[in-house]
């Protein structure tokens, strides 16, 4: 019966706002506890607390099970991968660059992108709207092999030759879809203004881009705060993509780590050792995100 | 079509001639023609939905209409060529919901069509930003976003706002109808303050004692089209048309 009601529950949603991947999973309107969410998860779950219990119960049973296994001649589970931590974070530091660049250019273009989709000359808005939807809508891991395969290795520019390294194109494959959500970020923020707002600045002889600029906008950032921030966190967990295209980063190094050890009971403790550093990395913006989220529905 | 020219003086600053106005199929304006003449007040009363609102942002080129003209002094308004940013210096706008922003104070938000419109200096435009909030009689919420202002008080500054770019004609859309009545008044003040002053006014409002005290002209729409007009006097007192005899039956 529980079930039942909540299923009645709607999420309250501006109609204008399309950012389906983007939503909160709590409503600002609706202050019930964290555990009542079943039913109207939307498509991404927030990281919450209960995950770093289940990590850290993954990771006591399996290190237990290694230690068991594992003969008396070897080392310990902690002091290998006490060892190996450094080695590692060095990966991890390497997937926080790629989400940072990523992300920079992403948000760079995905302005651009976003501001295009308003625009009042159809050839730019239409030809916005494709490009956004594209890449909006296509998976990541095969944005990523098409720049890993389409782009050169090198550039040769007037004799100066450009290298063309995998993590850059890595880069580039993650900052696609990155650019198109914010495109729709940006978009979705711009359509949520009240219409009245374009009127008045209009009727006082701005400009459309003075609209755009002065008026419009400088609402919009606060709105588009929250989920900006949110991809930032699912574009951290994506970067581990990046490994499968042979990226040095922290899974393609903890994957070597096992190969040198040649010790398979090792496996669930490093990967869930290197699971916990995510989670304790993404769970601060996202908890912040929801924070801010409150905060905002607030005014408008 | 008959011609309104009962109150036109020698050259009306508005005049709007037999326009037609559609959004798609549904017909709004359906041949409406008015005059006003410099300083007149003109009220627009009917029932919602028989286009008083549209016909007020046609005159100043927020919706483009479909046949026949309008002219503010000598500009013609759907002129394809015409510089609508000229347009909209002289014409004003105030409308129903304030329609502030949002992001800037009480000040900025006068401030702002002057500094990035006008391109005046933005001393003198601060001396007059201060002069329009003691007119609207607001002074000291100089600093205050329109969120922490009532809605009578963001009505004024967005009356204020339209009165820095120092227009010839002020357009008010339902000024009130979204307030508290205790509120109205203070608002209703502020535009009769204006209009003894001279300004040139149309107003789209339900406040009939208000239209009746103020205005020199009064149109009665309905469907689209002028069902009758006249002054205020015999307008209330003696409504010739069944539609407006009911209309003010069912108002008054």
């Amino acid at each position: 019966m529980f079930k039942r009601k909540i299923k009645k529950f709607k999420i309250p949603l501006n109609p204008k706002h399309e950012l389906a991947v983007l939503l909160s999973s709590r409503s600002s309107l609706d202050p019930a506890p964290l555990k009542d969410q079943k039913g109207r998860q939307p498509i991404l779950a927030r990281l919450r607390k209960v995950h770093l219990v289940w990590l850290i119960s993954i990771f006591s049973v399996s290190a237990f099970a290694a230690e068991v296994t594992g003969g008396v001649d070897q080392p310990s589970l902690i002091k290998t991968i006490f060892l190996w931590t450094p080695f590692l974070l060095k990966g991890f530091g390497f997937n926080l660059l790629i989400s940072f660049i990523s992300m920079a250019i992403g948000t760079l273009l995905g302005a651009v992108l976003g501001v295009f989709q308003i625009s009042l000359f159809l050839p730019v808005r239409l030809s916005s709207k494709i490009l956004t939807q594209f890449f909006r809508n296509s998976p990541w891991l095969v944005l990523l092999f098409y720049c890993m395969f389409m782009l050169p290795f090198e550039i040769t520019i007037g004799g100066f030759i450009i290298p063309f390294p995998d993590w850059i194109k890595a880069v580039i494959g993650l900052s696609l879809p990155v650019m198109a959500n914010v495109s729709e970020i940006i978009r979705g923020a711009i359509n949520s203004i009240p219409s009245g707002q374009w009127e008045s600045a209009e009727s006082l002889a701005f400009t459309r881009r003075q609209q755009i600029w002065l008026i419009i906008l400088p609402q919009c950032y606060k709105r588009m705060l929250p989920p900006w921030m949110n991809l930032y966190s699912i574009l951290t967990m994506a970067t581990v993509l990046a490994s499968i295209v042979g990226v040095e980063e922290v899974m393609s190094l903890a994957g070597q780590v096992l190969a040198a050890d040649g010790r398979p009971e090792l496996l669930v403790p490093i990967y869930s050792f290197v699971l916990a550093w995510f989670f304790i990395y993404c769970y601060p913006i996202a908890k912040l995100t929801l924070r801010l989220e409150k905060k905002y529905a607030l005014k408008t | 079509m008959p011609e309104n020219n009962v109150n036109s003086k020698i050259s009306p600053i508005v005049s709007i001639a037999d326009v037609y106005q559609a959004f798609g199929k549904n017909r709004v304006i359906k041949g409406i023609s008015l005059d006003v003449a410099k300083g007149e007040v003109i009220c627009l009363i009917g029932p919602s939905g028989s286009g008083k609102s549209t016909l007020l942002r046609c005159i100043n080129g927020l919706i483009p209409i479909d046949a026949g003209s309008i002219k503010v002094k000598d500009m013609e308004v759907h002129d394809p060529k015409l510089d609508k940013l000229e347009l909209r210096k002289m014409v004003g706008m105030v409308f129903q919901q304030y329609n502030l922003f949002p992001h800037k104070t009480a000040l900025e938000n006068i401030m702002m069509a002057p500094i990035h419109v006008l391109k005046q200096d933005a001393k003198e435009i601060k001396e007059r930003a201060y002069d329009l909030m003691k007119k609207v009689r607001l002074e000291g919420k100089e600093d205050e976003y329109p969120g922490e202002l009532s809605g009578g008080q963001q009505q004024r500054v967005a009356i204020a706002r339209s009165l820095a770019m120092n227009p010839e004609v002020m357009l008010f859309d339902e000024v009130t109808a979204a307030l508290d009545p205790e509120t109205v008044k203070e608002v209703l003040i502020t535009i009769r303050d204006l209009a003894e002053e001279g300004m040139t006014c149309l107003l789209v409002t339900h406040e009939m004692g208000f239209a009746k005290e103020l205005a020199d002209h009064m149109y009665f729409t309905e469907n689209g089209v002028i069902v009758e007009h006249g002054p205020p006097k015999e307008f209330f007192e003696s409504p010739k048309d069944p539609r407006t005899q009911e209309f003010l039956g069912q108002i008054l």
